[in-house]
C-alpha cells in the first residue's frame, strides 16, 4: 500500500503557475485555471477526448451495465451503463515519474 | 474532435481576452507545472475536475505477449487520475455504448 502523500492543491497551483507567468497576475491565472478545465469538462462530457502531447489524454470510457450490491443490506441493484472519464499518462510524463530517461 | 493545447489557447484568447502569447504560454506552464509536482513525488488535487494521485507498484513477473518470454516488471511509480464528482456528473449522463 502506499503511503498517504503529500498533496498539491488547486489554490498552490495557482499560486505556483503564477510565480512562472507573473505577467498575468493572480486573478487572471485562477480565471484561466478555471476556463481551462471547464473546456476539458465540456469536451469530455461530450465524448470528445483532450491530448496533450508529453503530459498525456483524457478520453470517456464506456462502462458496461452490471448487477451491483448494496453493501449494507446485501440486495441485488441493476446498475445502468455509464460513461467515465479516464486519464493515460503520456510517455513522457510516465518515464519521468519513474525517473527514466527518455528512450526518444 | 480531440481538444488540443492549442485550441485551449485559443478559448483563453477568445473568452478570457489573455493575447495570443500568454495563453499559449499559460496552457504550457498548467501541464507542465502539474508533471513537475508529479515527478517531486506530490499528489495534485483540482477540486471540479479530479485528482492525480502517485502509485508505487512493486515488481511482479510477467510476460512479454508477443514472444510469450517470462520477464520480470520492475518496480515502479505510476500516476492515476480520480475523476472529481463534478467530472463524473457531466460525464456519465450521455451514456452512448461504443
Amino acid at each position: 500500500m502506499d503511503l498517504k502523500r503529500e498533496t498539491i492543491t488547486k489554490s498552490q497551483l495557482i499560486e505556483k503557475i503564477s510565480l512562472k507567468i507573473p505577467q498575468l497576475g493572480n486573478k487572471d491565472v485562477e480565471l484561466s485555471v478555471k476556463t481551462l478545465i471547464e473546456k476539458i469538462i465540456d469536451s469530455l462530457s461530450k465524448g470528445d477526448r483532450t491530448e496533450v502531447r508529453g503530459f498525456g489524454s483524457f478520453s470517456v470510457h464506456y462502462r458496461k451495465p452490471r448487477i451491483g450490491r448494496n453493501p449494507k443490506t446485501g440486495d441485488s441493484v441493476s446498475l445502468p451503463g455509464k460513461n467515465a472519464a479516464h486519464f493515460k499518462p503520456g510517455k513522457v510524463l510516465r518515464n519521468k515519474i519513474n525517473n527514466l530517461h527518455d528512450i526518444d | 474532435m480531440a481538444l488540443t493545447k492549442a485550441d485551449i489557447a485559443e478559448q483563453l484568447y477568445e473568452e478570457l481576452g489573455l493575447n495570443k502569447r500568454e495563453a499559449k504560454e499559460f496552457v504550457e506552464i498548467f501541464f507542465s507545472e502539474i508533471s513537475d509536482i508529479l515527478v517531486s513525488g506530490l499528489d495534485v488535487k483540482i477540486s471540479g475536475f479530479g485528482n492525480f494521485v502517485l502509485r508505487d507498484k512493486k515488481g511482479r513477473p510477467g510476460r512479454n505477449p508477443k514472444t510469450g518470454e517470462d520477464v520480470q516488471i520492475s518496480p515502479r511509480r505510476v500516476v492515476t487520475f480520480r475523476s472529481g464528482q463534478k467530472l463524473k456528473a457531466r460525464v456519465e449522463n450521455n451514456a452512448t455504448s461504443e
